[in-house]
This record gives structure tokens, C-alpha cells and sequence, in this order.
């Protein structure tokens, strides 16, 4: 039992995956025929009638430079949202995971404030949460309480995905055999000690995976705290569009968030790939 | 006080129930100190419930439970100071995966006893080191064999010098050729004194290790008796059937 098994390095990108599933000369036949096909998706627009017109409107190559300053520095504020979110995120949905998987009858109402909040946040639309904080509780004008819209803004972001990520916590919970809660039990540990030193370890890397999806819905959805009117990315680009008519400042934010999401995604799919391999390598 | 000794381990009609099913009918069972004791029985019998209702993994539905004359049942009884006293050990090792073994073994004394952590590796590696497991401290549990992730469990369990261990079936989830190493633990541990109850299909070592023997049947114990006398002449229909199967499924 004592053969090592070594991890195969196939540390190639999903890219270059893509292109060489069947040796060299299917490699051939892939790029070309990659090539034929968007290049000829690409043609038929250009030499369309509309053309011109769509280019003038959409991918204007000045209004492109002038939008860029502005529709950046609305951009930091995503990136400022995307960052805070993503350390309240999950703290709160763990905090809320575990009120959920406490036993016992004494636990009950804990129970069920939690079933209570992941039902009510998740089913409410996250931009009408936006809306009811952001512009809501600062109406009420009750003192002690921030009236930023951008910190409700982000108190909804919060309370939303913590409900989704929390359920997402429960599931890897649940998939943790009873049986080591009992070992863990049986040591002695208290419910908590359970849970934090035996439980949680496995069921959040059960879940990786599904969690890092998570953070990549996440980092688009920050820019849904522009109908609160704060100065994001979104918003900078419809105030330029507003004065001009000109929806290159929108490409501007698209070019943006794709700069995000795009490296995000690649890594999650490769990360996603990786552990599943690690994970069918250790079962001995 | 009365000549005869306080039990070490006693069950006062205990009644279980899972839902419609009464898997503990009115069980009375008691264990003295130093003594070992095998369950036997059909599977389905209760032998791991009234296993994990001891170690209060369980709650009873009715009846008591007494370690060392005290009722551990009783409402208001620190359970988790209770299960430091009991050791157990699961058929399905229950190592944690993503701990070494050396932190698996000493995870109960650091947090629930919260011994100082060198204290604990020390006397870890010492008993891991007197059961074999000396260079396997660093090791992951799905890296060594189910034989040694059984005998790290049963390390683990002792961890916190348990007046009692309780053992559910620990071989049968092992290949027949790592069965030896671990019965040879039990028997060691057996010799040193240290009371225990184990629930058992291997009756050839339940015969060799065991004080006494008790076949569980509806619940109860139906027939307890030293293994020459319970194994040789049994007094019931019932033990007889369940032996003779045994027998004939060549587990004597
Ligand atoms: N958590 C549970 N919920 C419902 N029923 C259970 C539960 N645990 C055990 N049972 C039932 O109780 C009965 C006794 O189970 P137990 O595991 O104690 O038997 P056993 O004697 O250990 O059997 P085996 O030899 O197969 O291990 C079985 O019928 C089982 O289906
Ligand atoms: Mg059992």
C-alpha cells in the first residue's frame, strides 16, 4: 500500500486542452475549423447593411478612449463592493449554516430563525432588496443608522448571497457521514467543537466547487447597486450615454467586468477540474 | 454497603426505540470492572444501539444507565464529561479525513480535555508507537490500511484513559488478513485490565477474549454465560439456532 501515487501533472490550460483532445492532426482540423467558423461569423457582420451604423453606436473607438477614465473609476467602486462582500459573505452565511445544523430541542428557535432567513433572502429579488434598503431604510431617517446608499447596497448584497451561500454550507454539511459527527461526539466535544474541528474542515471542501461559482455571480452582480444611483461603473456609463446617445461607455463597462469574470471563470473551471481528480486519486 | 462491588457498567431496563421499532425492550445488562464482555446476536439484534445509548451518542427512551453506581441518564448530566470517561470505537474506523493521524488521535485531549498540545503528541506517539503506528503519525487516513486506521481509532478512543471501552465490531469491515493485528490490540488491551464490551461476529475470539458472553435476541439479553458454557452448552432454543447458523457459515 505504500506505492506512492503521484499526481499527474496535466497542469495544461483549458485552452490548450480544448484544441488537443485527439493528437496532432485533429489539433489541425480543430483550429482551422475554429477559424473558418468565427472568422466567417465575424465577416457576415461587418459587411452587413446595419454595420456602420452598430459600429458608430457600439464600438466607437474615440468615445471608447473618452468613456474610459470615468467608467474606471466607477469601476473601483465594484471592485470595493465585490471585496467587502466577498469577506462578509462568508462569515454570515457560516454563522447561519451552523445555527441551521445545531441538534437538539433547545436549539429549535435557532432553527428556525435561520430556515427563516435563507427562505425570506432568497426569495426576494436581489435588486428589489437593493431598492427596499438602499433607498428604504435611509428614508427612515433614524438616527445611529448609516444612510450611505452604498453601504445598504452592500448590506443587501450581503444578506442575499449569504442566504444562497449558507444553503450552499448546509449541503456540504449534510454530506458529511453522521458517523463523524458520533466519532467527534464520542471524544467528548461539545456540539461546536464538533462541528468546527470535524465537520465544517470537510463539508466546505465538498463545497468548494460550487462556492467559487458563487463568487463569480457575485462579482457581476455588484454592479445592480447602480439603480441606487451611486457612481459605479454601470452607472458612469449610462450618464455618458444619456448626454451623447452613444452606447460605447456601456462596452467600456462590458470590457471591464469580462476583464473580471473571464480569468475568474477559467481558474474556477480549472480548480473545479483539478479537485475532482485529487479527490478520485484519494479514495484508496 | 452491601459485600457485593458497585458494577462498573450497569443497564436498567433500558427501552429504545426508533420510531414504530423497539430495538431495546426492557435491556438489563451489568459489567463489572476489568471484566469483558462480547455481545453476539443476529445483525439487527441492537447491538451498536445499546453501544452508542451508553456512550450517550443516543438518547434512551426509557430505564437507566449507571457508570460507576451514577446515573448518566438522568437529565442535567454533563454528556460530554461522561463520554471522556467512555471510550468507543466504530466498525467504519470514523478517522477524520483531513487530519493526520497524530492530530485525529490527540484532537479529543486538546479541545475537549484541553490538554496542552505537546503533552498530548507525546503520549500519542507513545501509544501509537506501542500499537505499530510509530511512522505513520503523519499519515492521512485514506494513505494507510484499514487495519491501521482501526487500530488508530481504537488509539484514539484510549486517548483519554476511558474507564470503559466499547468496540463495535471493529474487524468486520477488514480485509481477513488485517483482522489479526487488530484483535491482537483487544486481547492486549484485555489482559491489561481494561473493562470492556464488545459487540462481535468473530466468535472464535469472542471465545478466546471474553469473561462472559451475551446473546441479545428481541432486545434483551436472552442468555449470558462464560464462552466454554455459552458456546458449549447453550440453554436456549433461540442461542442454540443462532450458533448453529454461525457454524454453518464457518464463523466458529
Ligand atoms: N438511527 C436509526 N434510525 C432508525 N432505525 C435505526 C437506527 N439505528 C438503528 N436502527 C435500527 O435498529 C435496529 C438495530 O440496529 P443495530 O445497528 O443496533 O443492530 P446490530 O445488532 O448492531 O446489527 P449489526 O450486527 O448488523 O451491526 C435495526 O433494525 C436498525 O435498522
Ligand atoms: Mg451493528
Amino acid at each position: 500500500m505504500d506505492d506512492e501515487r503521484t499526481i499527474a501533472p496535466a497542469r495544461e490550460s483549458a485552452l490548450s486542452g480544448f484544441f488537443r483532445q485527439e493528437g496532432a492532426r485533429a489539433g489541425v482540423i480543430a483550429v482551422v475549423s475554429t477559424v473558418v467558423f468565427f472568422g466567417g461569423a465575424i465577416l457576415a457582420v461587418v459587411n452587413s447593411p446595419n454595420w456602420p451604423r452598430v459600429r458608430s453606436q457600439f464600438f466607437n473607438g474615440e468615445d471608447f478612449v473618452e468613456a474610459w477614465p470615468d467608467v474606471l473609476g466607477g469601476f473601483w467602486l465594484n471592485v470595493q463592493l465585490f471585496f467587502w462582500s466577498m469577506l462578509l459573505i462568508p462569515v454570515v452565511a457560516m454563522v447561519v449554516a451552523v445555527m441551521r445544523s445545531l441538534r437538539g430541542p433547545a436549539f429549535a428557535p435557532i432553527r428556525l430563525l435561520s430556515v427563516v432567513y435563507t427562505d425570506v433572502f432568497r426569495g426576494v429579488p436581489l435588486i428589489l432588496l437593493i431598492l427596499l434598503l438602499g433607498f428604504g431604510v435611509p428614508a427612515l431617517q433614524i438616527s445611529g443608522l448609516p444612510t450611505s446608499a452604498t453601504f445598504w447596497g452592500l448590506a443587501a448584497l450581503t444578506l442575499s448571497y449569504s442566504a444562497y451561500t449558507a444553503e450552499i454550507y448546509r449541503s456540504g454539511i449534510d454530506a458529511v457521514p453522521e458517523s463523524q459527527r458520533s466519532s467527534a461526539r464520542s471524544l467528548g466535544l461539545t456540539q461546536m467543537q464538533a462541528l468546527r474541528f470535524a465537520i465544517l474542515p470537510q463539508a466546505v471542501r465538498n463545497v468548494v466547487p460550487a462556492l467559487m461559482n458563487t463568487v463569480v455571480s457575485l462579482q457581476k452582480d455588484v454592479a445592480l447597486i447602480s439603480v441606487l444611483g451611486v457612481r459605479d461603473a454601470t452607472r458612469e456609463a449610462q450618464i455618458i450615454t444619456s448626454r451623447t446617445f452613444n452606447y460605447t461607455p456601456f462596452l467600456v463597462a462590458t470590457v471591464l467586468f469580462l476583464a473580471v469574470s473571464i480569468p475568474l471563470t477559467r481558474y474556477v473551471d480549472w480548480f473545479t477540474a483539478r479537485d475532482r481528480r485529487l479527490r478520485s486519486q484519494a479514495q484508496v | 454497603m452491601s459485600d457485593a462491588p458497585t458494577p462498573k457498567l450497569e443497564l436498567l431496563d433500558v427501552h429504545k426505540r426508533y420510531g414504530e421499532r423497539t430495538v431495546l425492550d426492557g435491556m438489563s445488562l451489568s459489567i463489572d470492572d476489568h471484566e469483558v464482555v462480547c455481545l453476539i446476536g443476529p445483525s439487527g439484534c441492537g447491538k451498536s444501539t445499546l453501544l452508542r445509548c451508553v456512550d450517550l451518542l443516543d438518547p434512551i427512551d426509557a430505564g437507566a444507565i449507571h457508570l460507576d453506581g451514577e446515573a448518566i441518564t438522568s437529565p442535567g448530566i454533563d454528556a460530554n464529561a461522561v463520554r471522556r470517561r467512555i471510550g468507543i470505537v466504530f466498525q467504519s474506523f470514523n478517522l477524520f479525513p483531513h487530519m493526520t493521524v497524530l492530530d485525529n488521535v490527540t484532537l479529543g485531549a486538546r479541545r475537549a480535555q484541553r490538554r496542552d498540545r505537546a503533552d498530548a503528541e507525546a503520549q500519542a506517539r507513545e501509544l501509537l508507537d506501542r500499537f505499530g503506528l510509530g511512522d505513520k503519525v503523519d499519515e492521512y487516513p485514506n494513505r494507510i490500511s484499514g487495519g491501521q486506521n482501526q487500530r488508530a481509532a481504537i488509539v484514539r478512543a484510549l486517548m483519554t484513559d476511558p474507564e470503559i471501552l466499547l468496540l463495535d465490531e471493529v474487524t468486520s469491515a477488514l480485509d481477513p488478513e488485517l483482522v489479526g493485528e487488530v484483535l491482537g490490540v483487544i486481547r492486549e488491551l484485555a489482559d491489561r485490565g481494561l473493562t470492556m464490551v464488545l459487540a462481535t461476529h468473530e466468535m472464535g475470539f469472542a471465545r478466546d477474549v471474553a469473561h462472559r458472553v451475551c446473546f441479545l435476541h428481541e432486545g434483551r439479553v436472552l442468555e449470558a454465560a462464560p464462552p466454554d458454557r455459552l458456546f458449549g452448552d447453550p440453554q436456549h432454543e433461540r442461542t442454540r439456532q443462532f450458533l448453529q447458523r454461525v457454524t454453518e457459515a464457518g464463523r466458529l
